[in-house]
Parts: C-alpha cells; structure tokens; sequence
C-alpha cells in the first residue's frame, strides 16, 4: 500500500469491456509491479520532512526588512524513504533510450553513456561558480576552448558562441548575429524566408527577433524549391533558415547554389544543424556555405534529453559573423592562459557583439559531457556514427517501404530518418492509432504528423546505437501494427491497452485547465 | 567504439538489403565540394574510457572547487546542501533518458513530475500557475517583459537598477531587435532601494516594472508600493528572485501583489555548474494570464477509463502550432533540473525549507556582524536574506577578490565585475553566505580580508 492519503484518492483501476486485459481490478489499483502513485500533496504533510538541518529559535532577530514570512507556502514534505520510493515509482510509468527503441525522428534519441555523467559530476566541474575568479576556473574555460575548437573544426567554421542553451536559443542566436551584421552596414532588411519544412522554431525565432517570416514551398520530391526561393530574394531578404539534413530526412542538394544566391542578394544563410548527427564528420557546413548553424549537443553528442531538457545549442559562424558572437566567450592568451571576455568595451569585441542571451556561460555541465563523447570517439568514431545512423535509417526505409506509403523514398538515400505517410490505412484509422499500437509492442512511436509536408507523417530515426538485431525486431512490430492499420482493425483505435494509462483526453485538458494541484473541497 | 553496436558483417548485409555497394552511395546527395574522405584531420582518434577519464579529470583538477576553500559567491548562483536521493532519482534512466512526453500513455513520471513541480513553484511564489520551467532566471526575465508587452499592448519596460546586471543586459539585447524601449538606471548605493526613484518612472506608456527580490545588493524592500503604482498606471509588476531559499523566510512577491514572478530555480537541487544548466522559474498571479505565458504546461485529466492522468496541455501557444505568432520560440524545458528541484523541495517540505532558510540567515547576520568589525570595511544592507554589500575602504573589490583567491578565500563577487562601467560600485564586494558556511569560514575570510584590504 502506498503512505497514508490524506485526500482519499485512489486510482480506479477498471477491467475494460473489450476484454484486452483480464483479470480482477485490485483495491490499491497496482498491477503488480505497475504502481501507482499518488500526488505528493496527497501523501506528505507540512510539519514532515526528509532533510536534517539545526532548529533555528522562532523568535531569533532577523534582518528581512519587517517582510518575514507569516502565512504558510503551502507545501508538503517526505521523508527520505518516502521521497526515493515516489520517484522511483513515478520513474516506472516512463519510457526512455535505457528501456528500448525509441525511434523519435528528429529527436535523436541515442544511447546516453554512463562515463559522460560520472566526469561531469567530478566538482572541479560540478562544484564551481560561473563569477568564481578567473584563476581559478582555468580548467573549465579550457573545456569550453577545446569544445569549441572541436565544434569549428567538424564544422569548418572559424567562429563559435558558447552560450546558447538550446537549440531554439542558438537559432535565435544566429539570427541576432545576422541581423547586428546588417544593421553594422546600416542595412535595415525586415524579412527571414523559412522553408515550409522546417522546424517550428524557426519561424518563431525570426518573428522574435523582430523579423517578418515569408514560407517557401518545398518540391514534390522533399527538399526546398529552389527556383521559388531565388525567385523571392530581394534587398529586403536578411536571411534564409534552411534544415540541412531537412526535416524530410534528406540531404538538400542544391544547398551551395542557395547559399551563393542568397550571399549575391546580400542575405546571410541560417542552417539549422539540429540534424548534424547525420553527417557528423563526413560533411562540414561551412564548405556548403552557412552562416551559422547550431548544434543540439544533446542530440548529435548525446547528452542525455532529462524528459524535454537541459538542451545546449552552441552555434557556429562563418567570417562574416564572427564579430557579432555574442558575449561572453572565451580568449587563450598568448602565454596560455584562459580569459573569459565578459565585456563589451574590450579590444576583441570590437565593440559589433550583439550583447549577453543568457546570465552565465552557457550549459556547463553539458559541455562536459559533450567533450567527453567526443573524445570518446575520436574523428574517426564520429564518422563512423554518421555512417552507421544513415545507414540504419536506410535499412528501415528500404525494409518497410513495400508495406507503408513512403512519400520521398525515390528522392534518394535518407539521411539518419525515414519518413512515411498514412495513406491507404483502412476503416477511419489514423497514424495516431498506429502509433498507439506500437505502446502495446513495447515501443516508444516515432514522430508523428511531423513534417507538416506529409499527410498523417510518420518520422523513424535509429540512431547510431542500436543494434541490427533490435532494428530488425522493431520492423517486425511496424510491420505488424502497419498489417492490422491497413486492414482496419478498429481495436488500434483504443489502444494503448497496455501502457501505464489509455488514451488520455487532451481535449479536456486544454478546455477546463487544471494546471497545479488544489485541496479538495469538502 | 563501444558505443556502436553494428558489426561490419552486419553492416554489409544492411547495405545489400539496401542494395548500395558501399555507404558512399547513401551520400550522393552530398556535392562533391562538400565530400569529406578521411576522417577530419586535426582531431584526436577514438579513446579508451581510461584516457579519456584520464584527460577529464585533468581538466577538472585545474580548478578550484567550491567546497576545497572557504566559499561566499552568489549573485544569481548558489551553493547549497544537496541530498544524496537528488543525484539517485534523477539518475533514474527512465527520467534521465526520456524525452519531451509527446505520448503521454508512456511519460505519465514525467508528466506527474512536472505537475507537482508547477504546484510547488506557483505556491512558492504566491501565483496561481506556474509553467512547467525556462531555461534560467535571466531568459525568463526577458520572456517576462515580452509577456507584459503582448498582454498591455505597450511597448516600454521600466527597469530597477538593482535588477542582476546580467539580466538587465539579455533584457536590453532582446529588446534591441524587437523594438521595444527598456528604461534602466544603476543602482544607488545605499542602505534601501530607490524605490521612488523607481516608481517616478512608470507612466502610461509603461508596460511593466521589473523588480528583484532580495535585489542585487542584496536587499529587501516591500514591493506592494511599487505594485501599486505600476497597476495604477495600467503596467505589470515582474518580480525576479534569484534566490528561491530566501522565499522561505520572506513574503512570496505574489503576495506582494506582483503579476509576473520568475525567477532562477538552480539554488534547490541543481548545482553550481559553471553557469548552466540551471532553471527558470515563471508564474503569472492571475489565472486570466496563463495563455500568454511562454514555455510548456502540464495540466491533469482523465483516460480512456477515467483514471486521472497528465498531459502537456494549451500547446495552441507554442511554436510547433502558431510558428511566427507563438508567445515564444522556446521548444523545450528544463526537465530533469526541475526535477532536481522538485526533488529537493519534497525532502525539505514546508518545514525544511523554512528551517533552511532560517539557517541561512542565521549565518549571514553571523557573518555580517564578523564582517563589519573588519578595519576599513562596512555593511551597507540594513535588511538582507543571505546575501549582503560590504563597502570596502581601498583598494577595488576586484584586486579584493583576487587577493583572497590567491590566499586560499572564494570571498565573494566584487560588483564591479558586474558593473564595469560604474565606478561608485568599484569598491562594494557582494558576500553570500548558506547553511554550508561554517563559522570558521567567516573567521577565515574575517581575517584574510583584513590581510587583503592593509
């Protein structure tokens, strides 16, 4: 039984009708070794706690300025005991890369090595304060030198901002850059093309930075229509936001030519590199001609997602971007020593940054971890990764493009993801149920309804990490689910039966928002 | 490469189900002048998990850890006590190798999680919802501006000075591209804020005042004035705290009547770090707010069978639905230092943290008292948390610091790092004190800075 509740919550557990999952429903509502888990304002008690400190005398002097706490916070406490066993309980009702498969396409959902978290738990890194004298950080500022000088170098581009802390803020990062260079040449350009394949960040980034956002088509065949896109360059275009590998998995051929058109117009080049894992050592950006391009450290240099973040999105810059990097990065003196530049007066600044995105330097304890894969694998192992997710990607496209609609499969080899459609699925059956079943089978679905070029989308990516003999069983499940969507069978529409909850109504919860727990009413 | 599983036999079979000759064909698409042949030159080969923690750890070596040395930074980061079960629970693969809980059927931990952690920080901060995180207090004070914004119609925000520089910078950088006009000034060193000062400069046009609590320097002041005048002019109160501990022993700025509370969350559970990751913190006080928040939100609600579940919930703000007319174009969170905090806040309980942040200020006063009879140096604070001002007679705080760092003292941040420009603030170094601190640290750093100062 689960600690004492205070409320007198307790999950109904019902046998469904279908008859999926027989079996008596039980008083606590677990399921054997399926717990479930009350809400800690159900289980814990203002006057418990799970931490030893001193009792303070209550009527001890303070110094609050007269604004002492007097009113409750209203929070509740565990012991330690209580505390782990909740966690641990809740920890049972996810998925993640430690459990299985879990194809997420775009999300790069690759095996989290144990040695990149033990290291950035040593308190050299863990333990010290980003104001912390100069002198006495020199080791961490010397991590992100050669993090950055790893990033330039598999890039091929001679400038890195260290600071962003994720993808989408490294977009805007780039963005920021791009528009400080035109305003340095007194160029007031208001508008950012965006691809219609691109991730939804991009849009949103450049209308953030102040930007109007103009979408350009993409081609039967999946890639950017170029003759539209040079069609639509003009005096007012500051930049284009391409995805290279694009969000349809492939690689965008004609990108050189993009990139020198949009250079004559006057217009810089945005790559979003969320999908540099893809091409990780085997192509380098900046000799396709980007601008800028940042890079998801978590998903080309596996650092773990924590269930949606901390991300880490450095971002790359060609020459002509490089003095507009923002603040603050860091400098090797000529006698060897790391200094951080924090400040825009000075020298190397050269007074074009465009300022501070973030209060400190960045995702520390990412870089670390990010640092130690690299080193892990050498240039020679990253290669080697890129290989093996494109070729991994391929293998599935090529074993299950007979069975599902595969919209781009004769535009080329996929890069590391395998996009497919939802045509011919029988009854009213959708990918969502399709992607539900593949619960049941154990499987976390891949992305569905993503890219938006494709009806009922569904975007397979590998990885790198899996082995043959698990991508050959997760065919055999896709084939299966696909076998019973394309024949109508109506009990996908209910699925999952098996996972930790059935379908869960978010319709409900969008239109009456219950967003924080509340005492309930007597 | 232990972390590639395919065998070459494995990988020659895939190829000829592919039917490619080699992994060359699977890049054709590449163009010639992009081809890479070898792996790239200048870069190490694959090592050994040995030399590879043998590299690391020399690197970690070169610096001086927080808890080797007498210890008293602050200013938007804090040391405190963490629980061994933090570290445990967010080691747990299922947490820390999930992703966004896009199929919530499967991410019911996490989803869970997040809802208990909106909870804690809406209380903490006296709102009626909190999201569920930003990336660190400093991106969350901008978001917070551009909120007010959206929500007024205005486009001016009215900065206190003793804002975090840092955060008034990223305010002043974003507001540079949108067009939006950031009025700030610097702030005036003395005893209590300048709040007159302050609300002198709310007018019609004012989208919302931005205030710190406890501010740069360290002080408290009641925010319910300033509250006041920013509502009576039609403009938002944002109030950031970067110090969460403090609000166990303070007034909640909700309470205060702030509209929009962010905040920095690293100070329960997640650690120093160097600056990152941290964890933003951002709540609205009224309801009627909450779809002009930015970030993710998890919301409770029921299956198929009734049962009650969790799920991301009013996406219709975000980007990946409205692209260029999203509140942000933020796409992920904070998971797993939430996490971290959620955990921590459990174990302390209403009790605990109230008894830690008592502790806190226990020491500091300790340590201010210790400080002031220092020869040439003063408190400027009348009013603190655990972090206060110390005026120094002499020589800059900077040279200060860099004395005491060379004897062995992490003595605190010299605000003149933080204000280069100012040069009233050039001798004012900023003294943080926590429950880690012992009294024979503020002996220490008590005598060292009287050695430092002569």
């Amino acid at each position: 039984m689960n600690a004492p509740n205070k409320s007198g919550w307790k999950p109904e557990m019902q046998v469904s009708e279908d008859g999926m999952h027989n079996g008596p429903s039980t008083t606590t509502g677990n399921r054997a070794l399926m717990l479930e888990e009350p809400l800690i304002f159900e289980i814990g008690h203002a006057e418990t706690t799970g931490v030893d400190l001193p009792d303070v005398d209550p009527n001890a002097p303070t110094r609050l300025g007269g604004l002492d706490r007097s009113e409750p916070i209203g929070l509740v406490g565990l012991t330690e005991p209580e505390t782990v066993r909740h966690y641990t309980r809740l920890s049972r009702q996810n998925y993640g890369i430690d459990l299985g498969f879990f194809p997420l396409g775009s999300c790069t959902m690759k095996h989290n090595p144990r040695l990149n978290e033990k290291l950035a738990r040593l308190p050299g890194f863990a333990d010290i304060h980003p104001l912390a004298p100069q002198s006495t950080v020199q080791g961490a500022l010397e991590v992100i030198d050669q993090l950055g000088t790893w990033l330039k170098t598999l890039t091929g581009m001679p400038g890195v901002a260290m600071s962003p802390k994720a993808g989408a803020h490294g977009e805007l990062c780039g963005i920021l850059a791009i528009r400080a260079a035109h305003e340095a040449r007194g160029d007031a350009r208001e508008v950012v093309l965006v691809p219609e394949s691109a991730h939804g960040t991009n849009p949103a980034t450049a209308a953030f930075a102040g930007y109007k956002v103009e979408d350009i088509p993409a081609t039967p065949e999946g890639r950017v229509d170029v003759e539209a896109l040079k069609a639509r360059l003009a005096p007012d275009v500051a930049a284009v936001m391409i995805t290279n590998p694009n969000t349809c998995g492939l690689f965008e051929k004609d990108f050189r030519e993009i990139a020198d058109a949009v250079h004559v117009a006057g217009g810089y080049v945005y790559c979003d590199g969320a999908n540099f894992n893809a091409i990780v050592g085997r192509v380098r950006p900046g000799d396709l001609g980007v601008d800028a391009m940042h890079i998801n450290l978590h998903k080309t240099f596996s650092t773990p997602h924590g269930g949606g973040g901390p991300g880490s999105g450095p971002v790359v810059f060609s020459e002509a971007l490089m003095p507009f990097a923002p603040l603050p990065f860091v400098r090797k003196d000529a006698n060897g020593e790391f200094a951080l530049v924090e400040e825009e007066a000075r020298e190397e600044t050269r007074g074009q940054t465009f300022g501070r995105m973030t209060a400190f330097h960045g995702q520390m304890g990412m870089f670390t971890r990010a640092l130690t894969y690299m080193l892990s694998h050498g240039a020679d192992g990253l290669k080697q990764v890129a290989e093996d997710a494109v070729l991994n990607a391929n293998y599935i496209l090529r074993s299950l493009e007979d069975i599902l609609h595969a919209p781009f499969a004769d535009s080329g080899p996929c890069m590391h993801e395998a996009l497919f459609g939802d045509r011919d699925f029988g009854g009213d059956l959708s990918t969502l149920d399709l992607a539900k079943g593949l619960i049941d089978e154990g499987y976390h679905p891949m992305t569905v309804y993503f890219p938006l070029v494709v009806h009922g989308a569904m975007l397979v990516e590998p990885t790198e990490t899996e082995s043959k003999a698990s991508i050959d069983q997760f065919i055999t499940a896709f084939r299966h689910v696909a076998e019973r969507a394309l024949a109508g069978d109506e009990t996908l529409k209910q699925a999952p039966y098996y996972a930790p909850r059935r379908r869960l109504d978010e319709t409900a919860a969008a239109r009456k928002p219950k967003l924080a727990w509340e005492e309930p009413q007597e | 490469m232990r972390y590639l599983p395919l065998t070459d036999t494995d990988r020659s079979d895939m190829l000829a189900t592919i039917g490619a000759s080699s992994i060359d064909d699977l890049f054709v698409d590449v163009p010639e002048v992009a081809r890479l042949d070898g792996p790239i030159r200048d870069l190490p080969m694959h090592a050994s998990e040995m030399a590879v923690e043998r590299h690391m750890k020399g690197l970690a070596s070169k610096n001086l850890a927080a808890g080797d040395a007498p210890f008293f930074l602050g200013a938007g980061a804090y040391r405190h006590h963490i629980p061994a079960s933090v570290d445990t629970v967010i080691q747990r693969g299922e947490f820390l190798t999930a992703y966004t809980p896009y199929q919530p059927e499967i991410a019911q931990g996490t989803l869970q999680m997040l809802f208990e952690f909106q909870t804690q920080v809406a209380r903490l901060y006296g709102c009626a919802v909190a999201n569920a995180s930003l990336y660190d207090g400093s991106t969350a004070c901008w978001e917070a501006v551009a909120m007010a914004t959206r929500v007024t119609g205005r486009k001016r925000a009215v900065l206190s000075g003793a804002l975090h520089p840092h955060y008034a910078q990223v305010v002043k950088t974003m507001a540079h591209f949108t067009g939006d006009e950031i009025a700030d000034a610097q702030p005036a060193i003395q005893t209590e804020p300048d709040l007159e000062g302050l609300i002198s400069r709310i007018d019609d046009e004012t989208a919302c005042v931005v205030v710190q609590y406890p501010d740069i320097l360290g002080r408290i002041s009641d925010l319910s004035k300033v509250a006041e005048a920013a509502h009576a002019k039609g403009a938002l109160l944002v109030a950031v705290n970067t110090e969460p501990v403090a609000l166990g022993a303070i007034k909640s700025p909700g309470e205060l009547g702030a509209d929009i509370v962010v905040g920095e969350g690293q100070a329960l559970g997640v650690g120093l770090q160097f600056g990152g990751p941290y964890l933003g913190l951002f709540a609205v006080r009224d309801l009627k707010h909450v779809r002009q928040m930015p970030g993710r939100l998890c919301g409770e609600t029921v299956d198929a069978e009734g049962r009650r579940g969790f799920v991301l919930t009013l996406s219709t703000r975000e980007q990946h639905i409205r692209r260029e007319k999203a509140t942000s174009n933020i796409c992920t969170n904070s998971g797993l230092c939430a996490l971290a905090f959620t955990t921590h806040m459990t174990l302390l309980g209403e009790k605990g943290l109230r008894q830690l942040a008592a502790e806190n200020h226990r020491l500091a006063c300790l340590a201010a008292d210790r400080l002031a009879r220092v020869p040439g140096v003063s408190v400027l604070n009348k009013a603190f948390f655990n972090e206060f001002t110390l005026m120094l007679d002499g020589k800059p705080a900077r040279d200060i610091v860099r004395d005491l760092a060379d004897r062995g003292v992490l003595g605190g941040v010299s605000l003149g790092r933080l204000y280069p420009g100012v040069e009233a603030l050039q001798q004012a170094l900023l003294v943080t004190v926590t429950e880690l601190t012992t009294e024979e640290d503020i002996e220490t750093l008590a005598t060292e800075l009287e050695e430092a100062i002569r």
